[in-house]
């Protein structure tokens, strides 16, 4: 299964190779020519079908790389201390089990026995600067060999899947963007079509920005993992997504007011063609959306998301059927633009 | 100028739904500009062209320059619907949860809702827009959906009032500006420069509409009229900007720092015209120029501010004297 | 400026540098300064709407890639807010500053004419219990210039600029302490680097910018980047020294040469290429580790137009943002010979890097 194979691959925001290489490998054939630019990007080019009216440029988007750390330094009995790359949740870290650079040596996130707690600590979160990691080196030599400065680490866990339709896998955000785009590829419609996978997303949208900037599309439309808070302990109405209920749309979120036209132009597509959809509640959180949109002379964008809760954690939980239903509506909505022309060239038009 | 202003910061244009608030404005000024263009980020682009000379070859002497005004203004958009009818929701801008309470909010087809924050809350220091909802009247969801959908944008109600020479609205943040912008226009100043009037989009939530206009036009340099805190209430900061003492000229706000040479030649406007000025050096809070500065190869700007009081509350005030002073010196300056 | 100045040691360099005032935002004099030192090395030198001072050094190869390298040259500092009718004057800052340095600071207010200053504080036998160990906010400071109200208002206007007084001092023979040294430190590595390419024939293009605007906006290096379009960049700026109070993994030693930054926001390929330079030329150096935003103006210029690849070396510097910043001069050197034999590989070695 395709997500299998891709969340089982280590790409921390700034170190995706091993991502961007297996995504290499998929979509060789499937595209007209391949840019990898000097970031990390892949811009994926497939040229319009039709030749004779004005062509217009529809990019898409998913980013690589997923959150995780570095190494920062080693104590002298050979503890490894690291930082967080990307927005992770201090609490989450210890006892977690985490893989270090290409070799993917075995580690551990430590944390002081609860025996040795005093009272103050026990109700006290231990921020990442306090905590290590324990890849079984005895010195400080070794540590520095085996997880060099700089070494990124990744989170260590198995892809498996929950109940009848759960999937549970770290890096969900956003290797499932990246497998919708895969199987987007196979398509092609009249348009020119940019599918970028994009890096540095973790840490501030950096590899959207620079690849947006080279397609300088008309329009776009990115594909995310987003967050879906409906466990217990949340009101119903700070729930940004609920799992199983569909695609999301983002309307508007901390880095994008999403395009109206197209969110209801989305939403019709959806509704059209039976898919699941729901609109993301929360107006937190932000993606690779936010650059794109104000590129240039701006971009008309808006972004479909797969709900997945424990986000940014090794246990990102998801549904299949919402999965399906956010790639079914990406289909349908390159589909339908395909079908109705005017709605790309009035969408995109300047008056 | 009085009914201009009445009319605009009347009307809807929370940030991102910026629809009704351009066709009032498209509507007062397309008479009077050579092109308007409306952009992907919805900005209004009214281009009144240079004149080229027969002196120059026929090439254009003049300069280019963006005046922008930003048309959106602070509001809230519905998050969620209970299922009595109570809608929760989030903030489009910087809105205050203690200006918030006890609000009206109109959404754009009309529906009047109230602002109230739950019971339980005991001490108002813990209040946060979270903790709040909006009630429409409605008894159930299926009523209250009829009427207000997730993702719809209401904006605070405010009315227009006048006193002597001060006046009271929602949304003189920008509003003033644009009405500024507008007598501009309508004065049809005698210039050989191509001046390009901007009202953006999406100020209030991050500077977003500038950003894709200034990179569209790529003036030799702009001006944004915008408001600015004024120094001059009860216990407030001391500021030199204060309600009747004419624009402020931005020496900086937290999102840049405004190009000497731009600064200078709206000091020296002022001084010679007799147009009182203050200088602005606002503490918190940043404006349009901040993103056109750094549009492609870069962008000098300077700004001409409105001072306001009461900013960001469905009640903030402007003096009529200072915005026919901002007309003035932003003419000078596009004449120069 | 004359032809024997440019022959100023590193240290007359500094002194020269720190004591120049550049508050964000305000750099033209300075900026100009600048451009004539510059000038000494190349025929190519510009100082541009921003007041960036640009300077070029062509390359050998006619097809040769473009290297930007730039250090900001802006400094902290503060405009007046208002001037009371006992002649108080109220600041408010430029760039970040730490509003606890400043009680008993010597400031420089840049009216019409220069005026010294000091920045007052209530003293401790007047102070409240419950103000007692509490840091003042920048907006409660006022300076004090010894003038009334009246009298200082004629020389000073509300806007003009405040900068830190602080001569640089000379320590032990082998630092150096004084204010600014955020950046200038790094813009006399840019000189040291002219000075060693000087009649070196290198293949490519060299672009220098002194750039501004770095404490607030970034304005100054992203306009530029955009504008000048380098095939790759290497930033020059200060990182924090070891002191006790800092940790080892965000602090570097001063004297043991410049900090290579690794992270996202660093270009592999150029990391290793200074490293192994380093070793090749035995120019001692430290490695940072960055999760993120280093911070600098590596984070601009990476994400400038399609991407600029970009490495970032920083020299270690004390006590950052007060006026008293020190700095050890070999660091200084040894910052300047990395980063010229950087400058000096081939443009296809560049082109495979980058």
């Amino acid at each position: 299964m395709l997500i299998k194979e891709l969340t089982d691959l280590n790409g921390v925001s700034g170190n995706e190779k091993e991502v961007r290489d297996f995504i290499l490998n998929k979509i060789n054939n499937l595209c007209d020519s391949i840019k990898v630019d000097s970031i990390g990007n892949i811009i994926a080019y497939k040229s319009g079908k039709s030749s004779k009216q004005e062509k217009l440029k529809v990019m898409l988007s998913a980013h690589m790389d997923e959150v995780g750390f570095i190494v920062s330094g080693h104590t002298e009995k050979g503890f490894v201390k690291f930082k967080a790359v990307g927005g992770i949740d201090d609490r989450i870290l210890p006892g977690k089990r985490v893989a270090a650079g290409k070799k993917r040596l075995a580690g551990v996130i430590g944390s002081k026995p609860i025996h040795q707690q005093d009272k103050d600590e026990r109700n006290k979160i231990t921020k990442i600067k306090n905590l290590y990691i324990d890849i079984g080196a005895d010195s400080k030599e070794e540590a520095e060999k085996l997880a060099p400065l700089g070494e990124f680490i990744s989170f260590d866990s198995e892809f498996t899947e929950l109940g009848r339709d759960c999937i549970k896998a770290k890096a969900l955000d956003d290797r499932v963007g990246c497998a919708v785009l895969i199987e987007v590829l196979k398509h092609s419609f009249d348009f020119d079509m940019y599918v970028c996978f994009t890096v540095q997303e973790e840490v501030g949208l950096r590899g959207a920005q620079v690849a947006a900037y080279r397609v300088m599309p008309d329009v776009a439309l990115v594909l995310e993992g987003t967050t879906c808070a409906d466990v217990p302990e949340v009101e119903p109405y700070e729930c940004s997504t609920i799992l199983g209920n569909g695609a999301a749309l983002t309307i508007v979120d901390r880095t994008c007011y999403c395009d109206k036209e197209m969110v209801s132009f989305l939403s019709g597509v959806a509704k059209k063609n039976n898919i699941r959809f729901q609109y993301k509640q929360t107006t937190t959180g932000g993606n690779d959306a936010g650059q794109i949109q104000r590129t240039g002379t701006g971009v008309k964008t808006a972004s479909i998301s797969v709900p997945c809760r424990y986000i940014h954690s090794p246990v990102s939980v998801m549904s299949r059927s919402d999965f399906e239903s956010v790639e079914r509506l990406t289909l349908a909505a390159l589909n339908e633009m395909n079908r109705d022309r005017e709605f790309l060239k009035n969408l995109t038009k300047v008056n | 100028m009085q009914d201009i202003l009445r009319k605009v910061t009347q009307a809807f244009g929370v940030s991102g739904n910026e629809e009704e608030i351009r066709k009032v404005i498209t509507s007062e000024i397309e008479k009077y500009v050579d092109e308007i263009k409306i952009d992907a980020m919805g900005n209004l682009i009214a281009v009144k062209k240079g004149k080229s000379s027969a002196k120059s070859g026929g090439a254009f002497p003049g300069r280019k320059i963006m005046l922008a005004a930003h048309m959106d203004e602070i509001g809230v958009i519905a998050t969620f619907i209970d299922e009595k009818g109570f809608i929760r929701f989030s903030n489009l801008g910087g809105v205050s949860a203690f200006n918030s309470l006890a609000q009206r909010v109109r959404f754009k087809n009309g529906t009047i809702g109230c602002i109230n924050a739950e019971e339980q809350l005991e001490d108002y220091k813990n209040l946060k827009l979270e903790k709040m909802y909006i009630d429409i009247g409605c008894k159930s969801r299926e009523e209250a959906e009829k009427l207000v959908r997730i993702g719809d944008a209401a904006n605070f109600t405010g009315d227009f009032y006048v006193n002597g020479d001060r006046m009271i609205s929602k949304a003189m943040d920008d509003r003033s500006g644009c009405a500024v912008l507008i007598e501009v226009i309508k004065a049809q100043p005698k210039t050989d420069n191509e001046v390009y009037y901007v009202f953006t989009t999406q100020e209030e939530v991050g500077l977003r509409g500038a950003k894709t206009a200034a990179f569209g036009i790529m003036p030799d340099c702009a001006i944004a009229v915008d408001v600015t805190f004024s120094g001059d209430t009860p216990q407030c900061r001391s500021r030199e900007v204060k309600l009747g003492a004419g624009p402020a000229i931005k020496v900086k706000d937290s999102a840049y720092i405004a190009h000497p040479q731009i600064r200078r030649e709206l000091e020296e406007l002022a001084g010679s015209n007799n147009i009182p000025y203050t200088l602005e050096l606002l503490d918190r809070g940043g404006s349009d120029p901040g993103a056109i500065q750094a549009a492609g190869a870069g962008v000098p700007c300077g700004g001409v501010s409105i001072p306001c009081r009461y900013t960001h509350s469905p009640a903030e005030m402007v003096s009529m004297e200072d915005l026919k002073n901002c007309v003035k010196l932003v003419e000078l300056f596009i004449k120069k | 400026m004359g032809r024997e100045d440019l022959y100023m040691n590193i240290i007359e360099k500094l002194k020269y540098l720190s004591e120049t005032v550049a508050v964000a935002g305000f750099e033209k004099d300075a900026a100009e300064k600048v451009a004539d030192l510059f000038k000494g090395y190349s025929a190519h030198v510009e100082v541009d709407r921003f007041f960036n001072v640009r300077c070029l050094k062509k390359g050998t190869d006619e097809k040769a890639k473009k290297l930007m390298i730039t250090a900001h040259l802006d400094e902290i500092g503060f405009l007046v807010r208002s001037i009371d009718d006992k002649g108080f004057i109220g600041i408010v800052n430029v760039g970040g500053i730490d509003s606890k340095i400043l009680l008993a600071q010597e400031v420089v207010i840049h009216g019409k004419q220069n005026i010294t200053g000091i920045i007052g504080a209530t003293p401790p036998h007047l102070l409240k219990a419950e103000d007692a160990g509490k840091a003042l906010k920048i907006s409660d400071l006022y300076v004090d210039t010894g003038y009334g109200g009246e009298e200082l208002k004629k020389l000073v206007s509300v806007g003009d600029t405040v900068s830190f007084k602080s001569k640089v001092s000379v320590m032990n023979d082998s630092k150096a302490s004084g204010k600014a040294f955020d950046n200038r430190a790094s813009v006399v590595c840019l000189l040291e680097i002219l000075e060693i390419l000087k009649d070196f024939n290198h293949e490519n293009d060299i672009i220098f910018v002194a750039s501004t605007q770095e404490e607030t906006s970034m304005v100054g290096v992203k306009t530029a980047s955009y504008a000048l379009l380098p095939d790759a960049a290497i930033v020059i700026d200060t990182c924090h020294g070891d002191i006790p109070d800092l940790s080892k993994d965000c602090s570097s030693t001063p004297g043991k040469g410049p900090e290579i930054s690794i992270g996202p926001n660093l270009h592999p390929g150029m990391v290793n290429k200074m490293f192994e330079l380093g070793k090749e030329y035995s120019i001692p150096c430290q490695k940072m580790v960055e999760a993120g935003d280093t911070g600098t103006e590596a984070w601009a210029t990476q994400v400038s137009r399609t991407g600029i690849p970009t490495a970032l070396l920083s020299v270690p510097v004390r006590y950052m943002h007060t006026a008293v910043e020190t700095v050890s001069i070999e660091d200084i050197k040894y910052t300047a010979r990395l980063a010229a034999e950087f400058a000096k590989i081939s443009s296809i070695q560049l082109e495979k890097l980058a």
